[in-house]
């Protein structure tokens, strides 16, 4: 891609500051007193927590430094979590295959050309035992991010940690097992929307008696974003389909009050920094009264929206790669600001490979940097109360509201999904943002401007995937088949079908049997298949 | 893009959008496939979760002129591989094949060799992509 091929397209418009966000909404050049209102911002740790849950913010507890990583086999994997964590990372996270991920066996012939590209392959309960071989589990809290086999990576690691010897209450982590944004977004759903919904509801429920220290949602708002929602929209979207959440569990007889303190979230921080700060200011605010207002909630821990946040993927480019640097450290900026739980910085490299130690490494210093040395985690909320940011929070909160009630007009997120509604809306919504950014009229230094005529993509040091990750992984796998108890496996199965064609039962304690019995992801994905049947995508182009 | 849509570069096109493999990232598919619909051409879009074989039988099935392939989980030298293979057998040679996605620059020449038109990455303006479909067809 040279400057002549875009002057064959569209001229570029002069880059300019543009006095509209990106949520669409007008930032005036100054704003005064009269902006803010004492009441709806509160204190820290107060009712409706605008600034933060906690009284003493990171002073209390530094948020979560995590690098998503994961890729090859589990004993690659294993390795680079290890080097991560004594380069001072405090928690995992972990990034599954294609397969896993969309529930099928390596042998399968759609999952042969992905096997660990991606992310790790976890096929069955003898790869976890090599991921997290060395690992205590006790004291590591791992992320996972997965959603169709969710409930599956779930059973697989609660089986890990009983063969560790490790209790099950002293599990900490999260499963993103977030299959709604799946549907709209990220597209490794499988089975159709009320069975999910179930099967959602199950883990959850089964998570809050056995696991109480473990989150088992992380309700994700980052692959709507990347699918073109703006920022307010991400917000609104993942918020309605918290709420869709809570309705389904309150449904199966869950308590609100318990269950709500174990909703994680799950957003993207992109560029434009004061919009984000906004909308997680606007977020957490919105969140906590829809807990007590709609649902009744009285208890100010299940008010909470607590949230881990990653940098955006989309926001960073190929060219000029090292641009990415200060991209991550401005946008973990905001997320410091705006008062997550945890975050992922991405590497400078990961808009177009899996990251080198190199880039991963600058990545987690990123972090430490800001939390040690720049002292914006000294003091909870530090920008609480200035004029301009409590004018655009209560901006963004009216962004926000007013996609929640387009979604309800419609009918409920379901119904949206079922029908294709939110997935042709974010297609436009996304292609409005490549259109603005091929006119130039949203500036990406580097990319559409400021960028030297002819320039070649250098991304230094480049990271290379052994060849012999998907036959090593096939081999594993034969042997796990011919050494397990295939007996055992099929009364596990067999148990496993049975809870799922009874509605009233939690099919979760099924799912760790089969994992104990060695029974493969794809093994129980069909069985879960044959009772449920699977999600047929709605094409509306 | 109002040029595009006024020009109709693409006019009297059948095209169609695959998503092969498992990647569910189609948000690049679906931003390509209504471009060119305003470009002029008639597109299909397979939807997520393809095989190569599912998605040459499409390409057969509607006599399309060209196949565009969507691709980010690294695994295009393969799966590309594939539909191509699958074309030829199915004797559609004339099918023109296209891919755009995360190819890091050194498997583009290896995907010319296997037959493909154009590579399309995700930093290259609208307007380039059509006019370089428009160019390939005359």
């Amino acid at each position: 891609m040279n400057m002549r091929d875009q002057k064959l397209a569209v001229p570029l418009a002069e880059p300019v500051l543009s006095p509209v966000n990106r949520s669409g909404i007008p930032v005036p050049p100054s704003v005064d007193a009269s902006a803010v209102q004492a009441e709806r911002i509160g204190n820290p740790g107060e009712y409706p927590f605008t600034r933060g849950i906690f009284p003493d913010g990171y002073q209390g507890r530094l948020w979560t430094i995590r690098q998503y990583s994961g890729f090859g086999t589990a004993e690659e994997s294993n390795e680079r979590y290890k080097f991560l964590l004594d380069q001072g990372q405090t928690g995992l996270s972990v990034a599954l295959d294609l397969p896993t991920q969309c529930g099928y066996d390596p042998t399968h012939p759609m999952a042969r050309p992905e096997i660990g590209k991606v992310g790790v392959s976890l096929s069955n309960l003898s790869e976890a035992e090599i991921l997290f071989k060395d690992l205590d589990l006790s004291k590591i809290s791992t992320s996972f991010t997965i959603n169709g086999t969710a409930a599956i990576i779930y059973a697989m690691y609660l089986a890990v940690a009983d063969k560790q010897g490790v209790p099950r209450s002293k599990l900490t982590g999260t499963i993103q097992n977030d299959i709604l944004k799946e549907y709209v977004a990220r597209g490794t759903w499988i089975f159709p929307v009320r069975p999910s919904m179930r099967l959602i509801a199950d883990s959850i429920l089964y998570s809050n008696e056995v696991t109480p220290r473990f989150n088992p949602i992380s309700i994700a708002g980052a692959h709507v974003r990347d699918a073109g929602a703006t920022a307010a929209e991400e917000m609104a979207y993942t918020l309605a389909n918290g709420l869709a959440y809570v309705d389904e569990l309150q449904a199966r007889g869950g308590d609100v009050e318990k269950f709500a303190k174990r909703l994680s979230f799950f957003f993207y921080v992109h560029m434009d920094f004061f919009e984000e700060i906004a909308k997680f200011r606007a977020g957490r605010r919105l969140w906590a009264r829809f807990m007590k207002e709609r649902y009744g909630v009285k208890d100010p821990k299940a008010q909470h929206l607590r949230f881990g946040v990653v940098c955006g993927g989309s926001s960073l480019v190929a060219p000029q790669p090292y641009n990415n640097v200060v991209r991550v450290a401005v946008e973990t900026m905001a997320a410091v600001f705006g008062g997550a739980q945890s975050i992922f910085t991405c590497a400078f490299d990961e808009a177009f490979q899996i990251p080198t130690e190199f880039s991963a490494e600058l990545a987690v210093r990123t972090q430490q940097m800001i939390a040690f040395e720049s002292g914006i985690a000294r003091t909870v909320d530090p920008l609480g109360g200035s004029y301009f940011l409590e004018q655009h929070t209560d901006r963004m909160e009216e962004m926000i509201l007013k996609v929640m009630g387009e979604i309800d007009t419609y009918g409920g997120v379901e119904k949206a999904i079922e029908d294709g509604w939110i997935q042709m809306r974010l297609a436009e919504r996304g292609l409005e943002r490549k259109l603005d950014t091929d006119s130039g009229h949203h500036v990406i230094v580097g990319q559409n401007h400021f960028r030297k005529t002819d320039e070649e993509i250098k991304v230094g040091e480049v990271f290379k995937l052994d060849s012999t990750i998907a036959q090593r992984a096939l081999d594993k796998f034969q042997r796990v088949l011919d050494t397990r108890s295939q007996s055992a496996v099929d009364a596990a199965l067999t148990r496993l079908s049975q809870a799922a064609a009874n509605d009233s039962e939690n099919v979760m304690p099924y799912l760790v049997d089969c994992c104990h019995a060695y029974a493969t992801v794809g093994e129980m994905v069909a069985c879960l298949k044959k009772e449920w049947g699977e999600f047929k995508e709605p094409v509306n182009l | 893009m109002t040029q595009i849509k006024e020009a109709r570069p693409l006019a009297g096109r059948r095209i169609l959008i695959g998503k092969p493999g498992l990647d569910g990232h189609d948000i690049g598919a679906k931003i390509v496939a209504l471009t060119l619909r305003d470009a002029g051409a008639e597109v299909i879009y397979t939807g997520l979760r393809r095989s190569p074989a599912q998605i040459a039988q499409v390409a057969v099935d509607e006599g399309v002129d060209a196949v565009g392939l969507s691709i980010l989980s690294g695994s295009h030298k393969e799966l590309v591989g594939d539909v191509i293979a699958a074309l030829r057998d199915a004797k559609a040679h004339d099918v023109k094949v296209f891919v755009g996605g995360t190819i890091p620059a050194e498997d583009q020449a290896f995907l010319h060799e296997l037959g493909v038109a154009a590579v399309f990455t995700a930093d290259m303006p609208l307007g380039t992509v059509v006019a370089k479909l428009a160019a390939s067809f005359s």
